[in-house]
């Protein structure tokens, strides 16, 4: 039986793939690949879950849960930040070119 | 049409996702993990790779916080290398919104509240987030939170005063000694045993503060490295104003 922890992040990977897919406009894409880097870190973290088990900090008696994954997200989230704030910034670049933020319009396709 | 065919193919995503990790148990015991295999010493060990951490964690690094000890001792180099992308990414920022014919937009004066609650607040955020990224090895959290946190005080800082500016030279300056310190540390260590980040320090009593070798001084500058970091890049997104 599939956990829910893992349904409710796959869900949010689809929602961030079908966003990145349909949406036309550079920022809903921005946004549709974040919301694919949270449902990325929320399966990591859901992996290294142990039932009954505390925090992996040594001073109070154990079971941990898993390390690993936790060190990996805590650097991943801050990465994925900056790396959004790097593809705005890009957009807001575009944006000051072209005067419009929808693809089509930018690749001059006609509807 | 072109709806259509995206939805399909998410629902097909998390299909496929889900028929994946339908046999990957959930909350089990560490205990059922695969066993480390070693590859140097050509060796299978008799307990799993976070088990092994786990275990011999504490004496391997003198971390209390095992999180801090993979990020900065067992994968230290790999933290650097993280740091060199949020690096890249300030510097980029940077770059895309820097403006050469310096039109200045007109802002409006906030609320006297805000302008009061930030004054008041703005010590104590930044006293909050030095405690996380100093405690990094015995409590929750560590220099990139921390860093955060120490952004956060400045983000505050341009919501309730339109005019305030950080100076990006002095950002720069704390930033490249935050980021030099990580590249030293490792450098003596490299120097005294031979290999890269070796925590050359005495390790102390765990769960004091001066305990943990080089790993409070490393985490200390990826904190400083990423709150300068992460203030430079919501001052260059601000863009100029007057």
């Amino acid at each position: 039986m599939i956990q829910y922890y893992y349904l409710g992040s796959i869900a949010l990977i689809a929602i961030g793939m079908y966003i990145v897919i349909a949406k036309r406009n550079l920022i809903k894409i921005i946004l549709g690949l974040d919301i694919m880097d949270t449902g990325v870190n929320l399966l990591f973290i859901s992996i290294g879950y142990v039932k009954n088990a505390t925090a992996p900090i040594e001073n109070v008696p154990g079971p941990y849960v898993d390390p690993i994954p936790q060190a990996l997200v805590l650097t991943a989230i801050v990465i994925g930040v900056s790396v959004m704030a790097l593809a705005l910034s890009i957009a807001i670049g575009i944006y000051k070119k072209t005067g419009t933020l929808e693809l089509d319009e930018i690749l001059g396709v006609k509807k | 049409m072109k709806k259509a065919l995206a939805i399909v193919l998410a629902i097909l995503i998390f299909i496929v996702f889900a028929l994946a990790f339908v046999k990957i148990p959930f909350g089990e015991k560490m205990s059922t993990y695969p066993h480390y295999y070693n590859p140097i010493t050509n060796q299978t060990s008799n307990m799993s790779l976070p088990q092994h951490y786990l275990t011999y964690g504490k004496n391997d690094t003198g971390a209390t916080n095992m999180v801090t000890a993979i990020v900065v001792d067992y994968r230290g180099f790999d933290t650097l290398g993280e740091v060199t992308v949020l690096f890249l990414a300030s510097t980029g920022v940077g770059s895309l919104m820097y403006v050469e014919n310096k039109v200045k937009k007109k802002v409006r004066r906030s609320n006297a509240v805000v302008e009061t609650g930030s004054k008041l607040l703005f010590g104590f955020i930044i006293l909050f987030g030095a405690y996380i990224f100093i405690h990094g090895h015995l409590t929750p959290g560590g220099g990139f939170p921390g860093g955060a946190v120490i952004a956060s005080a400045f983000l505050l800082l341009y919501l309730a005063y339109p005019k305030f500016h950080a100076k990006h030279e002095k950002l720069s300056v704390s930033e490249s000694i935050a980021g030099l310190t990580f590249v030293i540390v490792g450098l003596i260590g490299l120097i005294i045993a031979g290999y890269f980040l070796y925590n050359f320090l005495p390790f102390g009593l765990p769960t004091y503060l001066f305990s943990a070798g080089v790993i409070p001084l490393i985490y200390v500058a990826i904190g400083v490295k990423v709150g300068s970091e992460l203030t430079a890049i919501v001052d260059s997104m601000m863009g100029v104003r007057e």
